[in-house]
């Protein structure tokens, strides 16, 4: 909302520089987001840092108000008369001009009274009023067709007021205009944009703003004066009002100004609308809007006139009432709309007038010819003007206001100043009265403090008297009884609440933001501490955050939106996957690829995978996060948690000595990673088995086991998912972990280490050639058993097939430890138990030494 | 019969003479005293000898192998003085040249300001509290006191799903709720959490804003919590986070959870407090939205606000991360780009 420090001026004093003013408010919740400058310096305030602004500085000595004493024809130019301007000199000065505005006056003799005129002296620092784009000028003298010149009357764009440059700014004397008075003082101004929470809807107006400000400085309040000068007969039996449902609209009230004309409004009504964003139509319909953001009462305009001809001949009536199905109305603007039931209509007998509070209809509004004006100031419920706005797509400074909350206390007095200053600018009789139909006046709100209850929560020992001060200066009625404030909430404020706790707390706000937020000291908490809790999960999730990262992988974080049809890439030829579960749909998706709550977290995890491909061969990353899986009994989602990686590229990034290190990464570079990972988390009975992932391949692929459980699934990806990803043909290593199921079977906290041991290993190796399908682990089980406990550890070094090894056959080989901690082995002891590992593995796996 | 000896010695002396290397020195050693050396034979043979022999030839053989292997201990060090001589001479690499390349791995730097933020906020015996994604409306808004059709819902657009009353939290604050109602024992424990997660808001992705981001929530309840110690925690955690002189400043402002509410600035730290781009010329920077928490919202956690009393706060690690690294585009956060990523 702007608020200009000149309009703000007639509510309140204000004596302090408008930078500090703006520090304050902000302080106090009212943000002012930006400071506008017209034609007057930004202020430069101690402790107090606002953004510098370039605005243009109308110079105090060079831009000036000047008094037009008499305007002569140009010698040499029809389109040009000279303007003698007492601008408090000791001379006139001839200023030659081009304003279209003076040729009236040409050879008209001397002016009394002037015209009053911004004027500029040579040097002075101005707009361009003929550049299309924003230019700056500055003065100089020079001759026009002949005369010379080093002076210039102002048009609204020169000063920056508007792009208005037909004609010069001609202004209007309140009678303490005075020749030679810079024009800082006389139009210079600083305008506020201040953005109002919720909280606030009573601060949506000048006075609003000003109450604030009258309480933050401690100075009395103006409110504008509702006085009419009514000389016409009583409004009593003029028109007639119908409210149906004083929940929706609890108050509505008329007033009629008769004979009255259509013309523009003064310059300075013009102004202040401008000031505040409004562009001025009419006498009428400016001071409408004039009230609207002066009192924040919105008011509508009739023209009587049109009532009565609708009304055909009887007392024009208007009902209020919830619109039904079925109804339409054109509103001002032209759009036939539908209406629906939280729309709240106003009609008379001919049909329905305006949307309440929101915007009129086209049928009655003001034009030029309009000379009764029946004017509307009434009171509508919050929520169906924000349903309303938000169904028929539209909105309006009433509307905007209304559906923030205006007390209807302040609805008779709008229509009483609106009628007004309507009679004061287009002249008229005012009906005698007002129509005031008040079916559901608000209960008084009475809130009753304890002392002890702001040092409760405030912190600050605060006495009854001080409180009731801070209250009073917002317009509270206090009583102080003992320790206690008994508050009774102005008639202008919706936001107290009546009900005990609640009310109280607001109170409390009130007088910390007054008392001023900084000025309440700080403290530690010194209450009980809580009981201590743990959440396991996420200190195991942090553990394996940093394992992943030792490990040399990256963390991602993804959006947690898909859709089905990416999911669905990840299984090849139509078989169910991921895609074929109900999802978590959204009803407003910002795109179709993000109308979902993922099912896994693969589907990111290769988009970028494809998009970092463009710089970055090699990729190791993980991801942790949720994925959402609805219930069929239960309206939320479950919500586990996955671990996925993925690796490509390269074992090492390759460097000057060639591409010694540069093989590419495989299903075994990522089993390494998993199974350290496992052992770290000490997962036990782990087993990898041929997988049946269909995103997978299916011969390079596993399943991950921890005894019964299945923790997941790892592999090359199936080229397929690879094409569909927009992958190129280097191996791309995924795994999908239940990171749940991980944790459950993980043990990383207490476990028992191997004791060092005391006595020498002995080492030997064994190659041993065996038929092709025999898998690795199984090699391994029996030699292990056979080896007992004597057999310390086993690793396999080397898989060969080819000659000399027959056909569909392999070699494996492998080093063997032997050591025990109960002695040292003696060689007779070794060999003993080798024999005995080489006859298993050929009893057992049909194994022959590999000579 | 010793002459054979002594001829076998004369040659390995010989040939250790001429061994000129450490790997020539390795052959010479295993050619003459290893398992299978010339020496080594000889003194095998002995048993061989007839018995008057015996006694005369081993202990030739013996102070052979001795002075032998005497000697090639001296030259072995020799060689070895001149080899590396040898190397520091003329070994040089270019050292100029590239290193091999380590690939690191790395967290994200939303987690690494999520655990710097749990960390400082866990010195003050806040812990952690995690609370789910997806939301009721009567956790999101109603038990948080935003009524429906109130204004406020204004302020954070929310992605409704396709059931009815269910949506993607808009923040983290529905955790108040549920935290309140699974630790506060039916209002009788005091409560200090921070609830850190992922938020959804219906907005165009910009450079300015993320359909999803982090939040982290802060909530302390208790018989004794008042607006000055909120005021002093978040000072103290400003002061941690931001340098033992950082300046905070307190902005009244509105969240309907919470009465009285504010919004906590830090001074500056890019151009301390003179006015810069990033702080907008205001000489401050956003760090947290706060207040009491509001009467409506402790009887929804289960407590009795005449009694009870508490505060809360959230702020932003993405917004943190931002202004931190000089970040101007929100939307590498969950890109993923691993250029982006390395630099963490
Ligand atoms: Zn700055």
């Amino acid at each position: 909302m702007l608020v200009p420090l000149s309009w703000l001026r007639d509510l309140v004093d204000v004596d302090v520089p408008a930078e500090w003013l703006a520090e304050r408010l902000t302080l106090a919740g009212l943000e002012v987001a930006a400071i506008n400058y017209l034609g007057v310096p930004q202020g430069a305030v101690e402790g107090v840092r606002w953004p510098p602004s370039d605005h243009l500085v109308w110079d105090r000595d060079k831009v000036l108000l000047g008094a037009i004493r008499e305007v002569r024809a140009h010698p040499n130019a029809d389109r040009l008369v000279l303007a003698m301007v007492d601008y408090g000199g000791e001379a006139l000065e001839q200023c030659v001009t081009g304003a279209s505005n003076l040729f009236g006056y040409k050879d008209a003799g001397p002016l009394d009274p002037p015209l009053w005129a911004p004027f500029a002296m040579e040097g002075a620092e101005l707009w361009d009023g003929h550049s299309e784009t924003p230019k700056r000028l500055r003065l100089k003298e020079r001759a026009l067709r002949g005369i010379p010149n080093r002076s210039m009357v102002c048009s609204e764009k020169e000063l920056g007021l508007s792009d208005e440059h037909e004609g010069i700014l001609l202004l209007e004397d309140d009678g303490s205009f005075r020749p030679g008075t810079p024009l800082q003082d006389v139009l210079g101004d600083v305008v506020f944009d201040i953005e109002l929470t919720p909280n606030l809807a009573r601060c949506f107006s000048i006075l609003g703003v000003a109450r604030e400000v009258a309480a933050l400085l401690d100075k009395p309040l103006r409110v504008p004066a509702a006085k009419v000068l009514a000389e016409g007969p009583p409004i009593e039996g003029q028109a007639v009002i119908r409210i149906e449902e004083p929940a929706i609209n609890p108050r509505f009230t008329l007033a009629l100004l008769r004979d009255t004309q259509v013309g523009p409004s003064p310059w300075w009504l013009q102004q202040r609308l401008r000031l505040v964003g409004q562009r001025p139509i009419n006498n009428i319909v400016d001071v409408t809007n004039y009230i609207t953001f002066e009192l924040g009462q919105p008011l509508h305009a009739f023209d009587f006139d049109k009532l009565l001809a609708r009304a055909d001949g009887a007392v024009p009536t208007i009902t209020t009432r919830r619109a039904q199905p079925g109804e339409t109305l054109t509103t001002l603007e032209g759009t036939q709309r539908k209406l629906e039931p939280h729309d709240i209509i106003l009609l008379d007998s001919a049909g329905i007038l305006s949307l309440g509070g929101v915007i009129g209809g086209a049928d009655t509004e003001i034009d030029d010819n309009t000379h009764n004006v029946l004017l509307e100031a009434a009171n509508w419920n919050p929520v169906n003007i924000r349903r309303t706005m938000q169904s028929q797509k539209v909105i309006t400074d009433a509307g905007v206001r209304f559906s923030r909350g205006v007390h209807p206390a302040v609805a008779a007095q709008g229509v009483r100043r609106g009628i007004e200053l309507m009679r004061r600018h287009g002249g008229g009789r005012v009906a005698a009265g007002i129509i005031d139909a008040y079916p559901l006046p608000p209960d008084p709100v009475r809130v009753t403090l304890p002392v002890a209850e702001i040092q409760r929560i405030m912190g600050v020992a605060f006495s009854a008297h001080a409180a009731a001060e801070i209250l009073r200066r917002l317009e509270f009625k206090v009583n102080v009884e003992a320790d206690r404030l008994e508050a009774t909430v102005p008639q202008h404020r919706l936001d107290i609440s009546a009900e005990t706790v609640t009310g109280q707390a607001d109170l409390i706000e009130e007088l910390a933001r007054i008392y001023g937020y900084d000025r309440i000291p700080d403290s530690m908490i010194d209450d009980e501490l809580p009981p201590l809790h743990a959440d396991m999960t996420l200190e195991h999730e942090e553990l394996l955050r940093d394992l992943l990262a030792t490990l040399g992988l990256r963390e991602n974080i993804s959006h947690r939106f898909s859709s089905p049809e990416r999911e669905a890439l990840l299984t090849p030829d139509d078989r169910p996957g991921y895609h074929s579960k109900p999802y978590v749909e959204l009803l407003n998706p910002v795109a179709p690829e993000k109308r979902v709550l993922r099912h896994t977290l693969l589907t990111q995890l290769l988009d970028s995978a494809a998009a970092n491909a463009r710089w970055r061969e090699t990729q190791q990353v993980f991801e942790i996060g949720q994925v959402y899986l609805p219930r069929a009994d239960e309206e939320l989602p479950q919500e586990p948690r996955r671990l996925a990686l993925l690796m490509t590229g390269r074992r090492r990034l390759p460097n000057w000595q060639g591409a010694a290190d540069a093989a590419q990464l495989d299903f075994f570079d990522l089993k390494g990673l998993l199974d350290r990972l496992l052992a770290r988390f000490n997962v036990p009975g782990v087993v990898w088995s041929p997988g049946e992932h269909a995103s997978l391949h299916p011969g390079r692929s596993a399943a991950i086991h921890s005894d019964d459980e299945v923790l997941g699934h790892a592999g090359e990806l199936h080229p397929m998912v690879a094409q569909a990803f927009d992958l190129g043909d280097a191996p791309v290593l995924v795994a999908e972990l239940d990171l749940e199921r991980l944790l459950e079977r993980s043990n990383w906290r207490s476990y028992p280490l191997q004791a060092l041991p005391h006595t020498p290993p002995v080492y030997q190796d064994i190659a041993l050639v065996l038929r092709e399908e025999v898998p690795a682990a199984d090699v391994e089980k029996v030699l292990r058993r056979a080896g007992g406990d004597l057999l310390q550890d086993l690793r396999l070094f080397d898989v060969y097939t080819g000659d000399p090894v027959p056909p569909g056959h392999k070699s494996l080989a492998f080093n063997l430890v032997y050591q025990t901690d109960a002695r040292t082995l003696t060689d007779r002891e070794v060999a003993k138990v080798h024999r005995k590992i080489v006859r298993a593995a050929e009893s057992q796996l049909g194994a022959t030494l590999r000579a | 019969m010793l002459e054979t000896l002594e001829a076998q010695y004369a040659d390995a002396l010989q040939a250790l003479a001429a061994s000129k290397s450490s790997e020539a020195l390795a052959a010479w050693q295993s050619a003459w005293l290893g398992r299978r050396g010339a020496i080594t034979a000889s003194l095998r043979a002995t048993g061989q000898l007839p018995q008057e022999a015996r006694a005369a030839w081993g202990k030739r053989a013996n102070e052979i192998r001795q002075l032998l292997t005497a000697a090639h201990g001296e030259r072995a060090e020799a060689i070895r003085n001149a080899e590396m001589a040898q190397d520091l001479e003329s070994g040089a690499i270019d050292v100029t040249l590239p290193g091999r390349r380590r690939q690191p791995g790395g967290l994200h730097p939303s987690t690494r300001i999520l655990r710097e933020f749990a960390r400082i906020w866990g010195e003050m015996g806040f812990q952690v509290y995690r609370s789910r994604d997806v939301e009721t409306d009567e956790f999101n808004f109603q038990y948080l006191n935003f009524p429906p059709h109130h204004p406020a819902r204004d302020m954070q657009d929310s992605f409704y799903t396709t059931t009815p009353g269910v949506i993607l939290r808009t923040h983290t604050s529905p955790g108040q709720i549920r935290a309140m109602r699974d630790l506060g024992a039916n209002g009788t424990r005091p409560i200090r959490v921070i609830l850190p997660g992922m938020c959804y808001r219906y907005e165009q992705i910009t450079a300015r804003s993320e359909v999803q981001f982090h939040q982290v929530e802060g909530l302390a309840v208790g018989r004794g919590i008042r607006m000055t110690d909120l005021k002093g925690t978040v000072a103290a955690f400003a002061r941690r986070m931001f340098g033992e002189n950082a300046r905070v400043r307190y902005r009244a402002s509105y969240f309907p959870f919470t009465e009285p509410s504010m919004e906590i600035d830090v001074e500056c730290f890019l151009c301390d407090g003179s006015g810069c781009r990033v702080c907008k010329y205001s000489g401050w920077l956003e760090i947290a939205g706060s207040g009491m928490v509001h009467p409506v919202v402790l009887r929804n956690g289960g407590y009795d606000p005449a009694l009870w009393s508490g505060f809360a706060f959230g702020m932003g690690p993405e917004r943190s991360a931002m202004l931190r690294h000089d970040i101007h585009d929100i939307r590498y956060f969950w890109g993923n780009d691993l250029r982006f990523l390395e630099q963490f």
